[in-house]
C-alpha cells in the first residue's frame, strides 16, 4: 500500500469516507445524465464503491492517530466497526434492488442516499469531537429519514419518515443541549480535552447533566428503551429493504459511537454513566422480550427483537471493562449477521400479488421450501440464543463480562429476558414446521438466497471461526483503552 | 457601565423579547417579523463581539433569504392556525410540567456553575487584531484549514437534504406544459398560419 500512502500522505485515514462521498456524487451525476441506468447497474456500482472503501480500510494496515486537529480518529476499533458497517450496508443494498424494482419503488437516488448515510456512519464511528459526532449523526439521519419515506404512494411509509424525522429532530435537540453543557463545563468539544478536564475536576453536576442529555440523543439512535417509540412504526411503515438497512448498519455505527464517547471522553466518571446504561439495558431487554410476544407483523416483531438485542449489547457496555467492550463488538457483528439473514427471508416473503409480512404467512414453510425454513429456523434459534449457534456466544460474551464486573442482577435479568424472548422466536419455528402449509412464496431472488445462505452458515458454523473473530475484536477493544 | 454594555443589554433584551414574541404571536406573519427582529439584534451582538463579518452574514443569509422564505411559505400555505392550536389547552399541563422540570434543571446547573476568581475566557480560536487581519480573512484561515472536515461534512449534509427534498416531492406531471425549443424552432408558417379569403359581410 506504499503508493497510496505516499500519494495521499497524511490523508490516508480518511480515504474510505472520501471514497464513499465521491462515489455517491459520481453515481448521482450518472443517474441524472445517463438515461440508461437501471436498478442492477446502480446497485452494483454502489457495492463497488463500498467494496473499494473496505479495501482502503483493509490496506491501511494498522494506521492509527487523529486528523483535522483531533476531530477524526482512526484506530483498530474504528477500522473494525467501519468494515462491519460497510459490509452491512453493501449487503442491504445488494438485497434491495430486486425488491425495489418489483415494487416500482426504484429510483437511482436510493443507493446514493445509502452511500451518503454510510458516510455519515463512518464519521460517527471516527468522531473524536462533539461537532464531528453531531455532523456524522445528521448526515446519517437525514439520509435515513428520506429513505424511510421512500415509498411516496404509501401513507404508512410517509408516516414512518415523518415520525422518524420529528422524533429524530427532538433527539438531536437533546444531543445539542447536552453538548453545549459539556462544552460549557469542560471548555472543549474535543474528546481528549474533555477527558482531561473530567479527569481533573471529577464528577460535577454540569458534566453529568450534559452527559445525560448527550446519551439521550445517542441512545435514540440505537432505539433502546425509553427512546424506542419510533422503532416499530418506522420498521413496519418503511419499505422492507429500508427496514433491512435500518436494522443493521446504523445500529452498529451508533453503538460504536456510544462506546467511543463513553470510553474516549468520560472514562473517568464511569460509575455515572454505568447506572444509566444499566437502566436502559434492563428496560430494553424486558420490553424487547414482552412486547414482541403479541405482534402479528414480522417487521414489527423484528423491531422489538432489535430493541431487545440492543439491550443485550448494552450489558457489555455497562460492564465498563475491556472485555465488556470486546463483548459489545462481537455482539454487534453477530447481531448484524443474524439480522441480515432474517431480513433476507422476510424480503423473500412474496406471493404473486406482492409482498406479505404477517407471521402467519410463514405457516407450513417447511413443506414448501425446506432450505429456507431450515435456515430461518437456525437464525431464529440463534436470535433466541441457543447453543452452539452464534447468537448464544454473543449473549455469553456480554453476560460473562457483566458477571466479571460484579453486575450479577443485570446478568440475571439478561438471562430471564432471553428465556422470555425465546418464546416468540420458537413460535415462528413452530408456525413454519408444524402448521398447515399455505400458498407457496414466489421463487426467492438469487441475491436473497445468497445472503441467507451466507448468514445461515455463518450462524451455524460460528464455532469454526470463533477464535480469529474473538482475536480481532479483542485487538479492537484494546485499541480503545490505550 | 460603558456604551458597549448599554448596547449589549439593549440587544440582548430585544433578542429575548422578540424570541418570546415569535412563539406567542397569534398571527404567523407577525411571528416571522419578530424572528427577523431577533436576527437583527443577534447581528448587533455579533458586532459588539467584533465579529462584523458574521453579523453581516446573519443579516444577509438569515434575514435576507431564510426569513423571507419563511414569510413566503407562511403566506402561501393556507394553514388554519386556530385548528393547530385546538389541542393547546389539552396538552398544556403536560407541556408546563416538562417545562418546569427543564427549568429546575437549568437552575440546578447554574447553581453548579462555579466561576473561578480572575478567570479568563478561553476561546477556541481567538479573534485576531482587526487592524492586522480582517475578520473575513481570519474566518477563512481557520474554516479551510482546522475546520475543513466540518466544512466539507456540512456541504454533504446540505446536498443530502436537497436530494431528499427532490426524491420525496418531485413528480413527472403529464399535464405540465414544458417548453420544447427544438419543436418551436421547427415550426414553419405553413404549419401554423392559415390564410383565408373572407368575403365581405359573410364571416368564416
Amino acid at each position: 500500500m506504499a503508493t497510496t500512502t505516499t500519494l495521499l500522505g497524511s490523508y490516508n485515514p480518511i480515504l474510505p469516507e472520501a471514497t464513499l462521498v465521491i462515489g455517491a456524487l459520481i453515481m448521482l451525476m450518472a443517474g441524472v445524465f445517463i438515461k440508461k441506468t437501471n436498478a442492477t447497474t446502480m446497485t452494483f456500482a454502489a457495492i463497488a464503491v463500498i467494496s473499494l472503501a473496505i479495501a482502503f480500510l483493509y490496506l491501511q494496515g494498522d494506521v492509527s492517530g487523529t486528523m483535522f486537529s483531533g476531530s477524526f480518529i482512526m484506530d483498530a476499533f474504528a477500522r473494525l466497526m467501519k468494515i462491519v458497517t460497510l459490509s452491512a450496508s453493501a449487503l442491504a443494498v445488494f438485497m434491495s434492488y430486486d425488491y425495489m424494482a418489483r415494487g416500482n419503488l426504484w429510483k437511482y437516488e436510493f443507493p446514493v442516499l445509502i452511500l451518503l448515510a454510510t458516510a455519515g456512519m463512518m464519521m460517527m464511528i471516527s468522531a473524536n469531537d462533539l461537532i464531528a459526532l453531531y455532523l456524522g449523526i445528521e448526515l446519517q439521519s437525514l439520509a435515513l429519514y428520506v429513505i424511510a419515506a421512500f415509498n411516496r404512494n404509501s401513507e404508512r411509509s410517509s408516516e414512518a419518515g415523518l415520525k422518524y424525522f420529528v422524533l429524530g429532530a427532538l433527539a438531536s435537540g437533546m444531543l445539542l443541549y447536552g453538548m453545549s453543557l459539556i462544552y460549557g463545563f469542560t471548555g472543549s468539544t474535543g474528546f481528549a480535552k474533555i477527558a482531561a478536564s473530567v479527569h481533573e475536576t471529577g464528577v460535577s453536576t454540569g458534566i453529568v447533566f450534559g452527559l445525560v442529555f448527550l446519551m439521550v440523543g445517542m441512545v435514540f439512535k440505537i432505539s433502546a428503551v425509553p427512546f424506542h417509540m419510533w422503532t416499530p412504526d418506522v420498521y413496519e411503515g418503511s419499505p422492507t429493504t429500508v427496514t433491512t438497512f435500518f436494522a443493521a448498519a446504523p445500529k452498529i455505527a451508533a453503538m460504536a459511537m456510544i462506546v467511543r464517547v463513553l470510553y474516549g471522553a468520560f472514562a473517568d466518571i464511569a460509575p455515572q454513566w454505568q447506572q444509566i446504561i444499566v437502566f436502559v439495558s434492563i428496560a430494553s431487554m424486558l420490553l424487547g422480550a414482552f412486547a414482541a410476544i403479541g405482534q402479528t407483523n414480522i417487521k414489527r416483531l423484528m423491531a422489538y427483537s432489535s430493541i431487545g438485542h440492543m439491550g443485550f449489547a448494552l450489558v457489555g457496555l455497562a460492564a465498563g471493562t475491556e472485555s465488556g467492550v470486546r463483548a459489545v463488538i462481537l455482539y454487534m457483528i453477530i447481531y448484524a449477521i443474524m439480522t441480515l439473514g432474517s431480513f433476507a427471508c422476510i424480503l423473500a416473503m412474496r406471493r404473486d400479488e406482492g409482498p406479505v409480512e404477517n407471521i402467519t404467512d410463514l405457516s407450513g414453510l417447511a413443506k414448501n421450501d425446506l432450505t429456507m425454513a431450515f435456515l430461518l429456523a437456525m437464525l431464529m434459534f440463534s436470535l433466541a440464543g441457543i447453543p452452539p449457534l452464534a447468537g448464544f456466544f454473543a449473549k455469553y460474551y456480554v453476560l460473562l463480562a457483566a458477571v466479571n464486573a460484579k453486575l450479577i442482577p443485570l446478568a440475571i435479568v439478561g438471562v430471564l429476558a432471553s428465556v422470555i424472548g425465546a418464546f416468540y422466536y420458537l413460535r415462528i419455528i413452530k408456525i413454519m414446521f408444524f402448521d398447515e402449509a399455505g400458498e407457496p412464496f414466489s421463487v426467492m431472488h438469487g441475491s436473497l438466497r445468497f445472503v441467507l445462505l451466507v448468514s445461515g452458515f455463518a450462524v451455524i458454523g460460528y464455532v469454526g471461526y470463533l477464535a480469529p473473530l474473538e482475536g480481532i475484536a479483542g485487538a479492537a477493544a484494546k485499541s480503545l483503552f490505550q | 457601565m460603558g456604551l458597549a454594555d448599554v448596547f449589549f443589554y439593549l440587544f440582548s433584551a430585544l433578542t429575548v423579547g422578540s424570541g418570546l414574541m415569535v412563539i406567542s404571536a397569534r398571527n404567523p406573519v407577525h411571528a416571522v417579523m419578530f424572528l427577523i427582529l431577533a436576527f437583527i439584534n443577534a447581528a448587533g451582538l455579533f458586532i459588539l463581539l467584533g465579529a462584523e463579518f458574521l453579523a453581516m452574514l446573519l443579516v444577509i443569509v438569515y434575514v435576507g433569504a431564510v426569513a423571507v422564505l419563511f414569510l413566503f411559505v407562511v403566506m402561501m400555505l393556507d394553514i388554519d392556525f386556530a385548528e393547530l392550536r385546538a389541542g393547546y389547552m389539552k396538552y398544556f399541563p403536560l407541556g408546563a410540567l416538562i417545562g418546569f422540570v427543564v427549568l429546575g434543571e437549568l437552575v440546578a446547573l447554574f447553581g453548579a456553575w462555579n466561576v473561578e476568581k480572575g478567570h479568563r475566557a478561553i476561546p477556541a480560536v481567538p479573534i485576531p487584531d482587526p487592524a492586522k487581519l480582517p475578520n473575513t480573512e481570519a474566518i477563512g484561515r481557520v474554516l479551510y484549514t482546522d475546520y475543513v472536515f466540518y466544512f466539507e461534512a456540512v456541504g454533504i449534509i446540505l446536498l443530502t437534504a436537497m436530494i431528499g427534498a427532490i426524491v420525496l416531492t418531485w413528480r413527472q406531471r403529464d399535464v405540465a406544459k414544458r417548453q420544447n425549443v427544438a419543436e418551436q424552432v421547427a415550426r414553419t408558417p405553413a404549419m401554423s398560419v392559415e390564410v383565408r379569403k373572407v368575403e365581405t359581410g359573410k364571416g368564416i
